[in-house]
């Protein structure tokens, strides 16, 4: 156990609640997650970003704690967000640089690595995510979907033990939804989706199901997804 | 450097940053204060020279020149009208000359390098000035341009399907609110990327 008193590899909710100004968007949140891929759901405004959003240290709770392999998000984000990789909805939000390649070569500016070795692990990565042909293009210029493996590649390319993504789908066609599971399919990395695609999360090993800021479903895919589509109904 | 790198590797792309950069304010500076017609000439034919070298296409050349005609269109008369065509001329070559430049410098240099050597200027200054924060500033200020475009550009096409066409109002609010948004969502994915100080 940690000095937080938590297991490493776990990321620990200890009544979590959230709000943003007068309207409280979690509410007593508690949880403990060790699988591997674990899916949240939830309708708008049910709080399923928010709680993604504390695995990074991007929002910290207004009561409780949270906990990534030991460490408090609250205390200790910048330590948390090196382990903790986001992906969002709006890839281009998240592009900053002008290039593909410079791109994925931009989240390693704070690593300090050797040129050649930050050299090396941008083209692996960009190899993995077939983005290689790509990688002097304006990146502003790509299509929905290879913007977003763009940004899948520009969070991994830090090696986060752990990737978050809220709503990765959302803006994406069909085609291109498709091709971003796969590539999340794939992943070795341990993974948080937020989704509203279904179909994303039902090989997952766990769901959970937001409503009104509560957990209200959590479960192994096939019963919280029955629960969630009986909650929408 | 809005995403037009023509990639290469020409000795143009292979030369350092920082030695392009001097070497754009040297001819630029000394553009401003040598107003012969030789020297211009040469400078001219010089610029010409470089593309080449950089195997830069005429027509990705002339993209990056073009805008800054419309300018001339509008200066040259009246600096004809107050100065003379001598000084028009000059004046016009002069700004060709420092334009075509800047984009050669553009077209060949990575914005990542450029990055690199304002932390090698900077360095002496690391007292004083965060290199690392200036070059962040430089690079979102680069990339605020296509998203300010594309913001501007989805925002007038909602507008007119609004049939408020004219409304500066229909123009600035959604503009102004969405740029907002933009910079606190980018914001937020920089502080995700561990650029959080």
């Amino acid at each position: 156990m940690s000095a937080a008193g938590t297991a490493m590899g776990e990321i620990v909710f200890e009544g979590v609640s959230h709000d943003f100004g007068d309207e409280r968007v979690l509410e007593d949140v508690s949880l403990v997650l060790r699988e591997r891929r674990v899916g949240i759901v939830g309708a708008n405004g049910s709080g399923k970003s928010t709680l993604a959003r504390m695995i990074n240290g991007l929002v910290t709770p207004t009561v409780g704690r949270v906990v990534v392999d030991g460490l408090d998000v609250s205390r200790r984000g910048r330590e948390v967000r090196r382990r903790v990789g986001f992906v969002f909805t709006n890839a281009d939000n998240q592009i900053v640089m002008p290039t593909v390649r410079e791109d994925v070569a931009f989240t390693l500016r704070r690593h300090r690595l050797e040129k050649a070795d930050a050299a090396a692990r941008v083209d692996a990565v960009l190899e993995r995510f077939g983005l290689t042909d790509l990688a002097d293009r304006p990146a502003h210029r790509l299509s929905g979907g290879q913007k977003q493996l763009l940004a899948i590649a520009a969070v991994l390319v830090a090696e986060p033990a752990i990737v978050v993504a809220d709503e990765p789908t959302t803006l994406l066609d069909a085609r291109n939804a498709r091709r971003i599971a796969a590539t999340f399919e794939a992943l070795d990395e341990r993974l948080i989706v937020v989704s509203h695609h279904l179909e994303l999360l039902e090989d997952f090993d766990r769901v959970i199901v937001m409503e009104g800021g509560r957990v209200v479903a959590d479960d192994v895919p096939g019963i919280a997804l029955e629960a969630y589509r009986a909650l929408i109904a | 450097m809005i995403g037009v790198l023509h990639p290469g590797t020409s000795l143009v792309h292979r030369t350092p940053a920082l030695v392009k950069l001097a070497l754009l304010a040297v001819v630029v500076t000394a553009t401003a204060f040598i107003g012969s017609l030789a020297w211009l000439a040469a400078t001219s034919a010089l610029v010409v020279l470089l593309f080449a070298a950089a195997r830069v296409p005429v027509r990705v050349a002339l993209r990056q020149v073009v805008p800054i005609l419309w300018v001339l269109a509008f200066a040259v008369p009246l600096q004809v009208l107050f100065g003379g065509w001598e000084a028009a001329a000059v004046m016009a070559v002069r700004l060709l000359i420092a334009v075509a430049l800047a984009a050669l410098y553009t077209l060949t240099t990575p914005v990542s390098a450029t990055l690199d050597a304002m932390q090698v200027l900077l360095r002496p200054f690391r007292r004083w000035i965060d290199a690392d924060r200036v070059g962040l500033a430089l690079a979102l200020t680069i990339r605020c341009v296509p998203l300010l475009a594309d913001l501007v550009r989805e925002v007038m096409e909602a507008r007119k399907a609004r049939g408020a066409e004219g409304s500066l109002l229909a123009l600035a609010v959604p503009v102004i609110v969405r740029a907002l948004r933009t910079a606190e969502h980018l914001g937020e994915a920089l502080t995700a990327r561990g650029f959080d100080d």
